[in-house]
């Protein structure tokens, strides 16, 4: 029960964070200068057919209630049209939005098959080469922002070959059958989720190195130990299932920087994805557009925030207990 | 650990200061018959295995149209102390100037533009980090010291800055401004942004030490002296949260020296003439010349090492930001000594 109103606030919260962030998104394309009247003047089109061209996109109305009508429109799911591209927003975004989270799950689930156990190693003892050798690889790659990853990347992909330099899939890989296609997709994937990862590997690493040393010194290591329990299932049972909830806990934060790196990462080496789409739609002042890439983005984040608190739910039985209070 | 990163800091602060006397050239001087030449890296042997006094190797354009450089093995050029300007010169460039980094598509010294880069990169980063940290201590201080619907309102705030993608808040607040600005509006306009989406980081600790200080006695016993707020808050609650403000401050230069890149990257920074590291790194957008002539990268080095060195400074004084006696002493040290 306890748990239950536990998850019904942060979901509260979830679609609290969706409509602020896809309102404010919508308002302030709206407020910014210039307007997809611009182009058409550029392009030495009437005044007749601006204006027609305004009218067709609402932005001829009020702002308020311009917003009032998106608003409406979008709580059942129609995110009006794109200016740039003369598609339903909903269509573009969908399809953007499941490439980033392709992108952003392979590089979660890489940096935590490789950062947490690679933690749990230099946690659990003290000193020695191993321990001294993770430290010194995670520091360096803590250090490595995917701007700089995924451009070092991509030039040596360009001068060796080894991988492709950019895109989801090969140009020629059009019209071929599922199973080709999810080949060529594994074979794009590496270069921008290994950027992406490095630096979350490298934090989880340092992360749960911390609370697994933090975990050790507690006295039921040490009372387990005097049983006679051997040290490595102390480590790799409870030492590890009590010391993630550290880590757990900031699992909703690391889906904003993975959010933010895989912009850079999508632009460097062009993965078509939601972050090459906003940033497009900003250029062009699509505004609708706009507000249904950042409805998508803010919807990620919620998502990933109740389900980070769902793991720290199951994990440490202290939070369902709070909530009772 | 934090020794090294504090050296490593003062490196990269005095190149970027002293550009002038590190290079003999200016980061717009354009050499015509160097466009794209290759990195001329320093020799102390030649190829007859015998050994000289530090020199390099005259590079000659042997194709315009495909960049194409080679190597004149058969002169050396020396390098000599304090010549035309800077600590360490060519001896002559009369057969093409030495760029120790190669030259970038306009024939510019990637080098003198790594360093004179930095100057805008770092210093955008260290004014945005003023400016985020006066925020933050006021949003904070406010906060942690009357409480109450403030308290809640401001918090509030702050935690919905944090929990968005940080790219994309700078990102939507960039474009929606004017497309086009002078390097001086940009500067101002990044600054802002940058202050704006990094106050939540300093206010929330703030908040916390100071709404734990002002129950302690001294707190209490300078409210008896008849002190005012202003003055409890300045001079008895804040210098408890100084170890938090260094910590705070370290982490977000790096962060900062990122989104400069970031904008400037994809064309909503600066603009070309500029030098910066995010306006050198946007010209090696095209892949072909990224694979071509990868010494254009050399910015990318720069960002990392400077991530290193504040990583080196924050893992050196314990890991997290963690407000305990000894940490505030150390971080205190932190602030002091880069800002």
């Amino acid at each position: 029960m306890a748990l239950a109103r536990f998850l019904a606030r942060r979901v509260m919260f979830g679609f609290v964070l969706v409509f602020v962030v896809s309102s404010g998104a919508l308002l302030l394309t709206r407020l910014a200068p210039g307007d997809v009247a611009g182009d058409l003047v550029g392009s030495g089109a009437s005044l007749q057919a601006v204006a027609r061209e305004r009218a067709r996109y609402g932005l001829d109305r009020p702002i308020l209630e311009q917003y009032a009508g998106w608003l409406s429109r979008a709580a059942r799911f129609d995110f009006g049209p794109s200016i740039m591209f003369g598609r339903p927003v909903g269509e573009l975004v969908g399809q953007r939005a499941a490439n980033t989270a392709l992108l952003a799950a392979f590089a979660l689930l890489l940096a935590t098959l490789v950062g947490l156990p690679l933690g749990v190693v230099s946690g659990s003892r003290r000193g020695g080469l191993l321990t001294g050798a993770i430290r010194a690889a995670s520091l360096v790659c803590l250090s490595l922002p995917p701007l700089v990853t995924s451009l070092v990347f991509v030039c040596i992909a360009a001068r060796t070959g080894w991988l492709p330099i950019g895109g989801m899939t090969s140009i020629d890989a059009s019209g071929t059958e599922w199973l080709a296609w999810l080949r060529d997709v594994a074979w794009h994937l590496p270069l921008p989720a290994v950027a992406l990862a490095l630096p979350i590997a490298a934090m989880l690493e340092r992360l749960q190195s911390q609370a697994m040393g933090e975990t050790l010194r507690q006295t039921f290591v040490l009372a387990a130990l005097a049983r006679g329990v051997p040290a490595g299932r102390l480590v790799w049972r409870d030492g590890l299932r009590a010391s993630l909830r550290m880590v757990a806990s900031i699992y909703g934060l690391v889906v904003g920087g993975l959010l933010s790196g895989s912009f850079v990462v999508e632009i460097v080496t062009s993965w078509p994805g939601l972050g090459r789409l906003m940033y497009d739609a900003l250029r062009a002042r699509d505004l609708y557009l706009v507000a249904g890439c950042a409805t998508a983005g803010s919807v990620f984040l919620a998502v990933a925030t109740v389900l980070s608190d769902l793991a720290l739910a199951a994990i440490d039985p202290r939070v369902r207990a709070e909530e009772q209070g | 650990m934090t020794r090294a990163g504090l050296i490593l800091l003062a490196i990269v602060m005095f190149a970027a200061a002293g550009a002038p006397l590190l290079t003999p050239h200016g980061p717009g001087d354009r050499f015509h018959n160097s466009v794209h030449a290759p990195p001329m890296p320093v020799h102390v042997r030649d190829g007859g295995g015998h050994w000289h006094w530090p020199f390099v190797y005259p590079v000659r354009l042997a194709d315009r149209l495909e960049s194409r450089y080679e190597e004149d093995r058969t002169r050396r050029v020396g390098l000599v102390w304090f010549s035309r300007g800077a600590i360490v010169a060519a001896a002559d460039e009369r057969s093409g100037p030495w760029l120790p980094l190669g030259a970038d598509s306009f024939g510019r010294d990637v080098f003198a533009r790594l360093l004179y880069g930095a100057r805008l990169s770092l210093g955008v980063a260290l004014v945005s980090v003023v400016g985020a940290l006066l925020a933050g201590i006021l949003a904070g201080g406010v906060a942690g010291y009357f409480g109450g619907a403030l308290d809640e309102g401001l918090m509030r705030l702050a935690e919905f800055i944090l929990v968005l993608p940080t790219v994309y808040a700078v990102l939507a607040l960039r474009a929606v401004m004017p497309l086009v600005l002078s390097s001086t509006q940009v500067f101002g306009l990044m600054v802002g942004i940058f202050a704006l989406v990094g106050w939540p980081y300093v206010a929330r600790g703030v908040r916390g030490i100071v709404a734990v200080e002002r129950g302690r006695e001294y707190a209490e016993a300078a409210r008896a002296a008849g002190a005012g707020h202003a003055r409890i808050l300045v001079r008895h609650l804040l210098p408890a949260a100084a170890g938090h403000l260094g910590t705070q401050a370290t982490l977000l230069v790096p962060a900062f020296i990122l989104a400069e890149a970031t904008l400037s990257y994809v064309g909503l920074g600066f603009a070309d003439p500029t030098p910066t590291w995010g306006t050198m790194l946007s010209e090696v957008a095209s892949v072909s010349r990224l694979a071509q002539f990868p010494w254009m990268l050399a910015p990318a080095a720069g960002i990392f090492l400077v991530v290193l060195a504040v990583n080196l400074v924050v893992q050196g004084t314990g890991g997290l930001p963690v407000s305990t006696p000894g940490e505030r002493a150390s971080g205190n040290r932190v602030s002091r000594r880069i800002s």
